[in-house]
């Protein structure tokens, strides 16, 4: 964590009396697991899920906010609430919607609203996001430019993040290119789906979000 | 395969771009005398038009976030489906606490912004952007 964001984070908690129930937003790009996460960690500790999974890119079109998620570490109790966002991306085509059997008319419409949640993820970021779970799937090129840009933007905002390589069940999977891409910022290997590693991930959370 | 278009320059002169790609090189210099808006609306009506825009000095991480933002809202399934944007992959150098407690930004680079049914990056890394441009 930056020492910019620590000392907002001390002077924030010094004069609001204690430390703010933390909206924490899982961004990153269409696919990568960020939904599978929301589930898992909602699932842990509120026994609830956060929202429906699909292969489908841009299955999650709308922010989805899991509140009061009280996480127990180390004796230590961390609540915050997990903002689930759609995948980030520049550019939306219908085209590849159908490429999953769906018929023209519902991938126009899902093009829609995939738009409107690339914008509404963005203005989360903006307005409403307190930390940030950046996921990726190991086994894809981190090296991307909306990776990047976001990262960017992130880092601009002073907003604590940690990197999160899921999917590392796969056999492509590689943490240490994640690592690379982003050495400025700690990388927790993880596969969602499966539960690996998830010991550390709360871990994680706690402390940098708690 | 090519298709004959209407289409403006950047001084607002009408031409056809049946024959080729127009290329819009904007200066630092042109875009630091525009507002953040201002800049997003530049590129995206260049992108609008077919264009392949390249800022010689890029944007700061907010104009990023307003360009994907109105991006987005600009996108119709038949007719366009967003951007392609590359970006040098930033140096650490400058934006470190100090530059930041400065007020200092890492210096800019060079970006290059199409539409993403026109350009395909086929090669990046820290020194070359490598990229196909088709005509419509």
């Amino acid at each position: 964590m930056g020492l910019l964001t620590g000392l907002k984070k001390s002077l924030t908690q010094l004069f609001s009396g204690g430390p703010k129930q933390r909206r924490i937003g899982i961004y990153g790009p269409p696919n990568a697991g960020k939904t599978t996460l929301a589930n898992r960690i909602s699932r842990d500790w509120t026994g609830d899920a956060v929202g429906p999974e699909s292969h489908v890119p841009h299955e999650t079109r709308r922010a989805r906010r899991k509140e009061n998620v009280e996480i127990k570490r180390n004796g230590k109790s961390v609540t915050i609430d997990v903002v689930d966002t759609p995948g980030v991306t520049t550019k939306v085509d219908y085209a590849e919607f159908m490429e999953h059997d769906m018929e023209k008319d519902d991938a126009v419409r899902r093009s829609r609203e995939a738009t409107e949640g690339v914008a509404e993820a963005m203005h989360w970021l903006r307005e409403d996001i307190d930390g940030v779970i950046y996921v990726l799937d190991s086994a894809d090129d981190p090296f991307t430019q909306v990776n990047t840009m976001l990262i960017g933007i992130i880092e601009s905002r002073d907003i604590p993040v940690l990197i999160f390589a899921n999917k590392t069940d796969l056999e492509e999977a590689s943490i240490k290119r994640i690592e690379n891409a982003f050495p400025q910022h700690e990388t927790v290997p993880l596969s969602a789906l499966h539960g690996d590693n998830m010991d550390e991930v709360y871990d994680k959370i706690a402390a940098y979000f708690g | 395969m090519a298709k004959a278009n209407s289409n403006t320059d950047m001084d607002g002169e009408d031409r056809d771009d049946a024959d080729g790609v127009q290329i819009d090189l904007i200066s630092g210099e042109r875009m630091d005398d525009l507002a953040s808006m201002e800049k997003v609306r530049t590129i995206l009506d260049g992108v609008h038009d077919g264009n392949i825009v390249i800022l010689e000095e890029g944007l700061s991480p907010e104009e990023e976030s307003k360009l994907i933002e109105v991006t987005m809202s600009e996108i119709n399934p038949e007719e366009f489906t967003g951007i392609e944007i590359e970006t040098y992959p930033r140096s650490d150098a400058g934006s470190g606490l100090l530059g930041r407690l400065m007020g200092k930004q890492e210096s800019a680079k060079l970006t290059v912004i199409g539409p993403a049914d026109r350009i395909q990056t086929l090669h990046k890394d820290e020194t070359l952007i490598s990229a196909l441009i088709t005509r419509r």
